[in-house]
């Protein structure tokens, strides 16, 4: 069974945090995945840098273009993961661009994240239908869950396609923006959420996007089975480096 | 072998829409509407009267006599640099601001390089009275004062982009984050023949113009309509899709694609995408672009900020692939002498992309009765800096 839907299956909201791999050192990757989990995180996405990121806000786009600058390639995450399954447990999904994974060879790719442990991908710019054309027997055959986003202005209907493909979570984006963006949750957020909620979906949903403290944090769960943090992680990694990583996971929940 | 695109947005295998779902809604609006919209007769009638009477069509297709002597075969230019704005760049924002106001926007968005689309932009968004932004590279922003002066005037906001290498592809990657924040009531007018479908489509329709009437001139002036080579330069690749549209299914006519090689094509500071890049993904779309091995895209060089993108649009990339095309790439230097060539015989000066095509004939050899069709898709008032740098005028 694969760790996400065993973490999906636990009793309580969800915290999932992003971070930019090689960033904010080359070599952070691993001590950052570590201290996450040992602090409680129940889910980690790791960012595999990309010199175009246009879904990202600047935050992350400045991680990105940092981590390149110091060196990661997408061969050399691989190589410092690949004993990361003998110290973590939590699942551990691989957030990118659709082009280095071409570069890198879908097939390959997908096989190396597999012998890792890497249990799903986040591909803001592979588009649902793309992927059940052509990825997503790949992408199964490698035991790897394939998360999509859905928007404020996603459609039922696209929703419903959507929520049929994935097996695993569905990433809410919390409202029309890049990442980043927001620091409170007003009332289109609250309709949205419940909008979704009421859809009854067979996957859980995961809230990102403008999470970044323990008010967003509890507002996005009330109705969704987890959040994500991304740009407010980084900040921190900006400001301390690797270290008080305790304290940022204590003071969302 | 079909040169349009599918039903999925593909010119064989390129083309497609790689966009974040945030972008869905949008392009999936444009996607179902852009081909009803572009057929009614409404639109027609506006679309045909604009380009007529704001933008001065046709442009003239004009015989050059002293450049087909010097180089021993017919030319004949295609004078989008007469156009209203100084370049073919207008035909597209007419239709794509028409296009605009009949999805109900009221604000327009857009990426510029050099700043000719831009200005163009800005052009059809004063003559509409719409809001207008447009993204340039921090970079560009320095290198093309006069065009970011005359966007002002004409009323737009030029907003830096400050990300990456802070040039067109990061301009562009900048209004792709502006629509997907203004997912309601924005247009995103891209200037190029690049993008998620149907952009490629629906600008290179808009700019199809300039073989259409490339067909009739021809026609009127040398008895029959499909000349044996059509020659453009390619940086997106708007203006070649324009020049060639009518007569890629002519297996009669040459098509004939000029890239930038900057200083070389070996030289590490080169935009001759057919020769460096690789198949990826790129603002939307699967084409060939220069990336690393890793699949990060790189920063394309050429002294010409039209041509200077790490991609080219996927129907050129089709083109390239089934051979239907010959690529040719074009230095600094050739470009220039180019240039300077037009100037001397002909009275006209070029834009330094245009100048490129021009170039082709230090590359390939035509027959004294061939007939040679080169767009000549901007003028070069916008480059006299560099001219008068490169010249020491």
């Amino acid at each position: 069974m694969n760790r996400i839907h065993t973490t999906l299956e636990q009793d309580k909201k969800l915290l999932s945090i992003y971070f930019t791999a090689g960033y904010p050192s080359l070599n952070d990757t691993v001590k950052i995945i570590q201290d996450l989990e040992k602090n409680g995180v129940d889910m980690i996405e790791i960012g595999l840098p990309f010199s175009d990121p246009l879904a990202d806000g600047p935050t992350i786009q400045e991680s990105s273009t940092a981590a390149l600058k110091n060196g990661m390639t997408t061969q050399l995450l691989f190589e410092q993961l690949k004993d990361i399954r003998k110290s973590v447990n939590i699942p551990l999904i691989i957030m990118g661009y659709f082009n280095p994974m071409m570069q890198y060879g879908i097939e390959a790719f997908c096989a190396k994240c597999q012998e890792i442990g890497i249990d799903g991908l986040i591909i803001p710019d592979l588009p649902v239908n793309e992927y059940h054309e052509h990825y997503q027997e790949t992408f199964e055959k490698y035991g790897l869950i394939n998360v999509f986003l859905i928007t404020p202005q996603t459609s039922d209907e696209r929703i419903r396609f959507i929520d049929d493909v994935s097996n695993g979570f569905i990433y809410m984006v919390s409202s029309a923006s890049t990442t980043g963006a927001k620091s409170t949750f007003g009332n289109t957020q609250q309709q949205y959420f419940e909008r979704i909620e009421a859809l009854n979906l067979k996957n859980p949903q995961i809230v990102g996007f403008g999470i970044s403290n323990n008010e967003t944090f509890t507002q996005a769960t009330k109705t969704a089975k987890g959040a994500i943090i991304g740009s407010a992680f980084i900040k921190h990694l900006t400001q301390h480096e690797t270290s008080n990583i305790n304290n940022f996971v204590k003071s969302i929940r | 072998m079909n040169y349009q695109v599918n039903e999925k947005g593909y010119y064989g295998d390129f083309g497609g829409a790689y966009i974040p779902e945030m972008l869905y809604p949008n392009v999936e609006e444009l996607r179902t509407t852009y081909l009803d919209i572009m057929n009614e007769p409404s639109f027609k009638k506006e679309f045909d009267q604009l380009l007529k009477d704001y933008v001065g069509r046709p442009s003239p297709l004009y015989f050059a006599k002293r450049l087909s002597e010097k180089h021993n075969t017919k030319v004949y230019l295609k004078r989008e640099d007469l156009n209203h704005t100084g370049a073919h760049k207008v035909n597209n924002t007419i239709g794509q601001i028409l296009v605009a106001k009949r999805l109900g926007k009221n604000r327009i968005i857009a990426e510029t390089g050099a700043g000719q689309h831009g200005v163009a932009t800005a052009t059809v968004c004063a003559l509409m009275g719409i809001k207008c932004i447009v993204y340039m590279g921090e970079i560009d922003i320095k290198r093309q004062a006069p065009n970011v002066a005359r966007m002002k005037m004409l009323g737009a906001e030029v907003r830096p982009a400050k990300s990456g290498s802070k040039t067109l592809k990061d301009a562009t990657n900048e209004a792709i984050r502006d629509w997907i924040n203004n997912p309601v009531d924005t247009h995103y007018i891209i200037g190029s023949a690049i993008g998620p479908h149907p952009y490629p489509d629906m600008v290179t329709r808009f700019q199809s113009i300039i073989s259409e009437e490339i067909k009739w001139q021809l026609k009127e002036k040398e008895g029959k309509e499909n000349p044996d080579y059509v020659v453009a330069c390619i940086g997106g690749g708007s203006n070649a899709a324009g020049t060639y549209y009518h007569f890629l299914d002519n297996p009669n006519v040459g098509i004939i694609a000029v890239e930038a090689a900057g200083k070389g094509v070996d030289s590490g500071e080169s935009a001759a995408t057919s020769q460096l890049g690789k198949e990826g993904i790129i603002h939307g779309c699967k084409t060939l672009l220069m990336q690393t091995p890793d699949g990060q895209i790189t920063e394309p060089y050429s002294i010409s900020a039209g041509l200077d993108y790490p991609g080219v649009g996927p129907l050129h990339s089709h083109l390239y692939k089934t051979k239907r095309a010959e690529f040719y790439s074009v230095t600094d230097d050739d470009a220039m002498a180019a240039g300077l060539e037009l100037s001397q015989l002909e009275g006209i000066i070029p834009a330094i992309e245009s100048s490129h095509a021009l170039a082709i004939f230090n590359d390939k050899k035509f027959k004294p009765e061939d007939i040679v069709v080169i767009s000549l898709s901007g003028r070069g008032d916008k480059d006299l800096d560099t001219y008068i740098n490169y010249f020491k005028l």
